[in-house]
């Protein structure tokens, strides 16, 4: 049992470093006790990296907004600062 | 279902362009990234005109594209920053016209994400290294240096992360020959994430910062990092760097960056004072004075010591920024207003004297300078006339700086791009006059610059000139007199009972003493020899030399020549006697006949001969077409003259032939091949390979060419030798960029024609159609869809087509701008108030655009369309800020089916969030045949109607979330039935029998069902995957395409019982009480084909491309692709080319180093589609490859080109 339970710990050990060095990696990966703001934040900053990445979508956003591409690459990229509004307050 | 993606046309919006002299020679090329295709561009200096040279497929997104040279290197590379999570380094291989990778190192996973870096490049002026970066924290710098035999090496990636910081742009500076660093504009986030208060957001700082690459140390630092203004959008390079010349070293600018924001642009570089000038404004009562104006294309021209900037505004004007500079200190920059042009997403400027305009949208331009804006009275504005370099107050904007926009006066336009982007909805139908295979319409563009479009599959041509004749020849002829002579001087006109011969002088007029026989009918004209000229007629052969002497040749009493063939040293004629006579030019320049005559056994009815190989004497093989159904090869070697080498059977009697020797990279990438093309008379047109060595006729393929024989002439296009085939319409048979094309020639159908070269048009054709004359050239080679187009006022949203006429109905919308009755008032209104005299001055919206107009604001219009006569034939602009979004022709039973116009609009339209004060349904009768609408009614509805269709003699509209069925009332249309359960919004509906098809923008397609006996309108079916809709069309009743807005095509099909089972339940109970599967409808569709396209589909549309065809899934993409879907007929073809598609896969063929596989299957693992342009591209594979893989197939390799050969002309003609 004692040995077992090592093993396990060990375990939890690796796994634990690697799940650091993948946060610290990519950035946006979640974990367990990531709150719902900081999820959304993530999603929403994904979703707009993604849009400026591709070209088509940009164009879509560009017609459908009668704006220049230009302008909606640049709207996008500051949106990212602060995708979902301010972060709740912390209850403690 | 398994279907087959062929790409009909490239997109043609450009994301990315770059100038260079990538091809190491004295001109510049561009190279443009088309979004997944890479392209190369030369312009043309004498004549200014841009053609493409390579054009290369990329299997993946490119995000970037940068180009730079080693130092002390004659050579640009480009390197792409892609989705591939790889870095590639490309090469243009002048041999073999093709790009070559010469690096492709990983760094991070695919996909265009947050962190792995791809977005941005920036290069080092002096090529010693690159940047590559994210969107967020990940930075890249690669060295790039030569070894010892001066290839180009690329080091391991150098890292300058920095975490949590959103990235805006990056630059390489220019810093001489110090150590390399790049500038970025960065936005740190942990602060703004951490404060509920909203300070830290409020009070976020925008930083330049410098990134140093240590040479010596071989490591990234940050060298340096300052907030700059928080709305810096852009960085733009500023020249620096010394140079030593005779009086001491000099410097070639001041080096730094200039930082463009909204509404100034700011000069920076540490130590430096800074200095900032506003971005001047148009000068126009309507222009949002609040409204901010950002830069969004730049370049930087260097010449002779000097520098200047072109940065355009997101409105379309180009600014002249100058810096006045002592050593490496900024006296003062200025900018003054230089010209306006389409707004670009890249700008060139080529040392030539040109500027490559790409834009964003619609077609590309280039421009050649008249003058740099030197000495003009534009208005130019200095950051020394400001307080404190105009940063004395740097939060605060600076006073508005105006200029008046004009006509172009720098510049002036020098050639035409044409580019769909975008297409925004298409139809195919046949409507145009004398075509057999149907066109595609579609409306395209933004803005003022959009256009309605007509696509014809075929060659352009364009018309030199046009004469009467005064009787019908059945043939024409050119001649030149001698060999080298460069242009041809006779035109030899044949008519039943006589021929003409023209000359071509400063006229063209008649001339008599040719030495040709006027009195008969011509067979075949030739110039042989060197200075000779020949005529074959039914009666003889007329050989006339320099000084008109004219040997001939008499056909034996009551025999007469049926055909012949000549070249410039043989000569093959058919008797009536079925025999075959031949003639050789000898070493004198006599013609000398054949001792032995061959007779063939049936009637000749054609002869053809290639052209003589260059340094031989003859061409060995003549080609007879018998009536007996036969072509032979007959042998016209010394050794074994006029005996018979190989035979081929037909299908129908022959009606002409013609060897020609073509190059076509697909079967031998060095060398011409020998093709004998034959026509019969049904109109097919075969095409086979002569062995060169055996004289075997081999890899034989058909096309239908048309209802009429066929003739084959043998011409010149661009100086290699083409195919002209006339049946009931003109074809091309031409290599082109080393692949043979055949391509129908857009004409109206010709008797016969020949080549045509004179000092006006050194490369056109001559035809006779009926007694005109006609002299074309066709001057867009390799582009296969032929354009027209009317201009348009806004963006195009839908079009629709009446049943009982040939118009189009297409309705216009642009948000943020003034419609013009509303400008109109705007200014009115203007006037009255205080700026009560200013006239306003008259910018041609499609130049200039249309002021912009805050948010929720909209111009609109209804427009129909006359396509054949290509004009507008009736225009209804809407009021009220009402924006159209959706229309439909429905026959109302209530109305005695008398088909009415349904447009749904939306007042007051806000995108994000979606609102409107009100939607409309707009009810139109028509009027005048279709050319006028009379507005019946305009019934109210609570959200914009996206989606209008008939259905069973009553509209059905999809207005916000809910779907509705209408009918016509007296004073509006009448709600019947509702449903509200669906999660998004309506956008497409598609309806067979009483099913409708409901597609929804974020939740994919939805079946329903309208139950007439219980008046219910129920959804019974949905898909398991949430899809952003764009684009549906049904297959069949129970199948459905459709496309999503990140470039997926997909095709779900309903269960056959859930289908019956639906259908036979009358009153619809049985649905309404199952249960939901899902927290979705009770039945699911299956997932059968998915495909990512890589362009966004905006429009899908089943139908049959050439005529008698089967039918295919045509789609059109954002920018500018179309494409189509082929169902495969058997399990055999599927095999066959799935596993060619997987063989190809491993090819490594993307330039971006994208994985073909995870490409095709982007968001969704593809599933049952092979992809056509990944196989295609079997025929650009080295020999040896081919072979490998043919060997694996079990075929040969002319058998797999034969197999994609087939699958694409029976589908599409193209």
């Amino acid at each position: 049992m004692v040995r077992k339970a090592r093993i396990s710990s060990e375990l939890r050990y690796t796994a634990n470093t690697q799940l650091e060095a993948l946060h610290a990696r990519y950035t946006g990966t979640g974990h367990a006790d990531i709150t719902k703001y900081e999820w959304l934040t993530h999603q929403h900053r994904d979703t707009l990296a993604s849009i400026v990445g591709h070209s088509t979508l940009n164009s879509y956003l560009a017609i459908a907004d009668g704006e220049a591409i230009g302008r909606v690459k640049f709207e996008i990229c500051e949106r990212m600062l602060q995708p979902c509004g301010p972060p709740p307050q912390k209850d403690e | 279902m398994h279907l087959y993606n062929l790409t009909l046309q490239p997109p043609t919006a450009i994301t990315h362009a770059i100038v260079g002299n990538f091809s190491g020679a004295r001109h510049q090329e561009i190279i443009v990234s088309r979004g997944t295709r890479l392209d190369l561009l030369r312009v043309d200096m004498q004549t200014g005109k841009l053609s493409t040279v390579v054009s290369t497929d990329a299997f993946g997104t490119i995000r970037s594209l940068a180009g730079f040279r080693l130092t002390g290197g004659t050579k640009d590379h480009a390197i792409l920053g892609s989705d591939s999570g790889r870095i590639v380094i490309l090469d243009y291989d002048v041999k073999t016209t093709s790009f070559v990778k010469i690096h492709e190192e990983t760094y991070g996973k695919s996909g265009a994400r947050r962190v792995v870096p791809g977005q941005y490049l920036a290069t080092d002026p002096k090529g010693r290294s690159v940047m590559i970066s994210a969107v967020e924290k990940a930075k890249l710098v690669y060295i790039l240096n030569r070894d010892a035999a001066a290839n180009l090496t690329i080091s391991s990636p150098l890292e300058a992360h920095k975490n949590q910081a959103i990235i805006h742009h990056i630059v390489g500076l220019d810093v001489g020959f110090e150590n390399p660093t790049f500038a970025a504009l960065e936005v740190d986030y942990s602060e703004a994430d951490q404060d509920p208060t909203g300070e830290a957001f409020n009070g976020a700082e925008k930083k330049l910062t410098y990134y140093e690459l240590d040479l010596g140390l071989n490591h990234v630092v940050r060298k340096w990092s300052e907030p700059t203004d928080i709305r810096a959008n852009l960085l733009v390079q500023v020249p620096g760097g010394q140079l030593a010349t005779a009086e001491g070293t000099r410097f070639d600018g001041p080096s730094g960056v200039l930082v463009c924001c909204e509404d100034h642009i700011i000069y920076r570089h540490p130590e430096k004072p800074q200095h900032r000038v506003p971005i001047p404004r148009r000068d126009h009562p309507l222009v949002d004075p609040d409204r901010g104006l950002i830069i969004v294309s730049a370049v930087m021209h260097k010449m002779k010591g000097q520098f200047f900037f072109l940065l355009q505004s997101e409105e379309g004007d180009l600014y002249k920024v100058t810096i006045e500079h002592v050593d490496e200190d900024v006296e003062r920059i200025k900018i003054k207003y230089f010209d306006t042009v389409p707004v670009a997403t890249s700008l060139c400027i080529l040392k030539s004297g040109f500027l490559f305009v790409a834009s964003e949208f619609g077609n590309h331009y280039l421009y050649q300078f008249t003058k740099l804006g030197d000495d003009d009275d534009e208005k130019e504005f200095s950051s020394s006339s400001y307080p404190g370099r105009g940063m004395a107050e740097p939060f605060l904007p600076l006073p508005k700086a105006l200029f008046k926009p004009r006509d172009l006066e720098n510049l002036t336009l020098v050639d035409e791009m044409a580019s769909l982007d975008p297409v925004l909805d298409s139809r195919v139908l046949n409507l145009l006059p004398n075509s057999d295979s149907p066109q595609i319409f579609a409306v395209c563009g933004r803005g003022a610059r959009s256009t309605f479009r007509v696509l014809r599959h075929g060659l352009e041509t364009q018309e030199v000139v046009s004469s009467d004749l005064p009787g019908i020849p059945n043939a024409v002829w050119t001649t030149k007199l001698k060999e080298d002579d460069p242009f041809d001087s006779y035109i030899i006109l044949s008519f039943v009972n006589g021929t003409l011969v023209l000359s071509i002088g400063e006229t063209i007029e008649e001339v008599q003493d040719t030495g040709f026989l006027s009195s008969a009918p011509t067979i075949a004209v030739q110039q042989i020899g060197s200075d000779a000229l020949l005529q074959v007629h039914p009666h003889g052969i007329r050989h006339v030399s320099t000084n008109r002497k004219v040997n001939e040749w008499r056909v034996p009493q009551g025999k007469t020549i049926v055909a012949a063939t000549t070249n410039k040293r043989q000569v093959v004629v058919a008797l009536s006697s079925a025999e075959l006579v031949y003639f050789e030019l000898d070493l004198e320049g006599q013609l000398n006949e054949y001792q032995d005559r061959k007779a063939m056994g049936s009637t000749v009815l054609a002869l053809s001969i290639g052209e003589v190989p260059e340094g031989h004497q003859r061409t060995p093989f003549l080609a007879v077409g018998c009536e007996d159904q036969t072509v032979r090869i007959i042998s016209l070697d010394p050794e074994t003259t006029l005996e018979p080498i190989s035979m081929q059977a037909l299908t129908s009697p022959p009606s002409a032939i013609c060897i020609a020797d073509m190059l076509d990279a697909g079967i031998n990438k060095t060398h011409p091949t020998m093709f004998v093309n034959i026509g019969l008379q049904n109109g097919i047109l075969l095409r086979t390979v002569l062995d060169p060595v055996n004289g075997q006729l081999t890899d034989t393929r058909t096309r239908f060419l048309g209802t009429r024989p066929i003739r084959l002439i043998r011409v010149t296009v661009q100086k290699n030798p083409a195919i002209l085939a006339l049946s009931s319409r003109p074809w091309l048979n031409y290599t082109h960029q080393n692949r043979l094309h055949f391509t129908p020639l857009i004409l109206d159908g010709l008797d016969y024609a020949w080549g045509f070269s004179a000092e006006l048009c050194p490369e056109g054709l001559i035809g006779i159609a009926g007694s005109t004359l006609r002299i074309f050239q066709i001057p867009n080679l390799g582009t296969k869809l032929k354009q027209d187009s009317i201009p348009l006022s806004y963006t195009p949203r839908k079009m629709i087509t009446h049943p009982g006429n040939n118009y189009f109905y297409v309705i216009e919308s642009d948000h943020r701008v003034w419609g013009d009755d509303a400008a109109e008032k705007k200014l009115a209104e203007l006037r009255r108030g205080q700026r009560t005299n200013q006239s306003t001055p008259e910018l041609p919206p499609e130049v200039f655009g249309r002021p912009k107009a805050p948010a929720g604001t909209w111009g609109s219009c209804i427009r129909i369309i006359d396509p054949v006569q290509s004009a507008t034939v009736g225009l209804i602009k809407l009021d009220n800020n009402e924006a159209a979004f959706s229309i439909a022709v429905v026959p109302f039973s209530a109305k005695g089916s008398e088909p009415h116009l349904v447009v749904g609009t939306g007042q007051d339209t806000f995108l994000s969030p979606r609102s409107c004060t009100s939607g409309f349904l707009r009810t139109y009768t028509f009027t005048n045949g279709g050319t006028g609408l009379e507005l019946l009614h305009k019934t109210e509805t609570d959200d914009v109607p996206l989606a209008v269709m008939a259905f069973q003699g009553r509209l059905v509209a999809g207005v916000g979330k809910a779907l509705r069925i209408y009918d016509m009332g007296k004073k509006k249309l009448l709600r019947k039935v509702e449903n509200k359960t669906f999660t998004g919004a309506i956008v497409s509906l598609d309806t067979q029998g009483s099913r409708i098809i409901v597609g929804d923008m974020q939740e994919s397609v939805h079946y329903a069902v309208y139950k007439a006996p219980e008046n219910r309108l129920l959804v019974f079916a949905d898909d398991t995957q949430p899809r952003w809709t764009t684009a549906t069309a049904m297959l069949d009743y129970n199948t459905v395409a459709a496309a999503d807005r990140f470039g997926n095509v997909f095709v779900n099909r309903l269960d056959a019982k859930v289908s019956d089972q639906v259908d036979d339940d009358p009153t619809g109970a049985g649905i309404l009480h199952e249960k939901g599967v899902l927290m979705g409808a009770p039945h699911k569709t299956v997932l059968l084909a998915h495909f990512h396209v890589g362009d966004l589909v905006t429009s899908l549309h089943k139908v049959s491309l050439v005529a008698g065809g089967r039918d295919v899934l045509i789609y059109t993409g954002l920018h500018g692709t179309i494409g189509i879907l082929v169902p495969f007929v058997s399990k055999d073809d599927v095999d066959f080319i799935s596993t060619l598609e997987q063989h190809m896969r491993t090819q490594g063929l993307s330039i971006v180093g994208r994985d073909h596989l995870s490409w095709r299957g982007y968001y969704v693992p593809v599933k049952a589609v092979v992809d056509g342009d990944l196989c295609e591209a079997f025929a650009q594979l080295p020999a040896h490859k081919q072979s490998s893989i043919a060997e694996e197939l079990d075929r040969s390799v002319g058998d797999v080109l034969k197999k994609l050969d087939q699958l694409r002309t029976t589908a599409s003609g193209f």
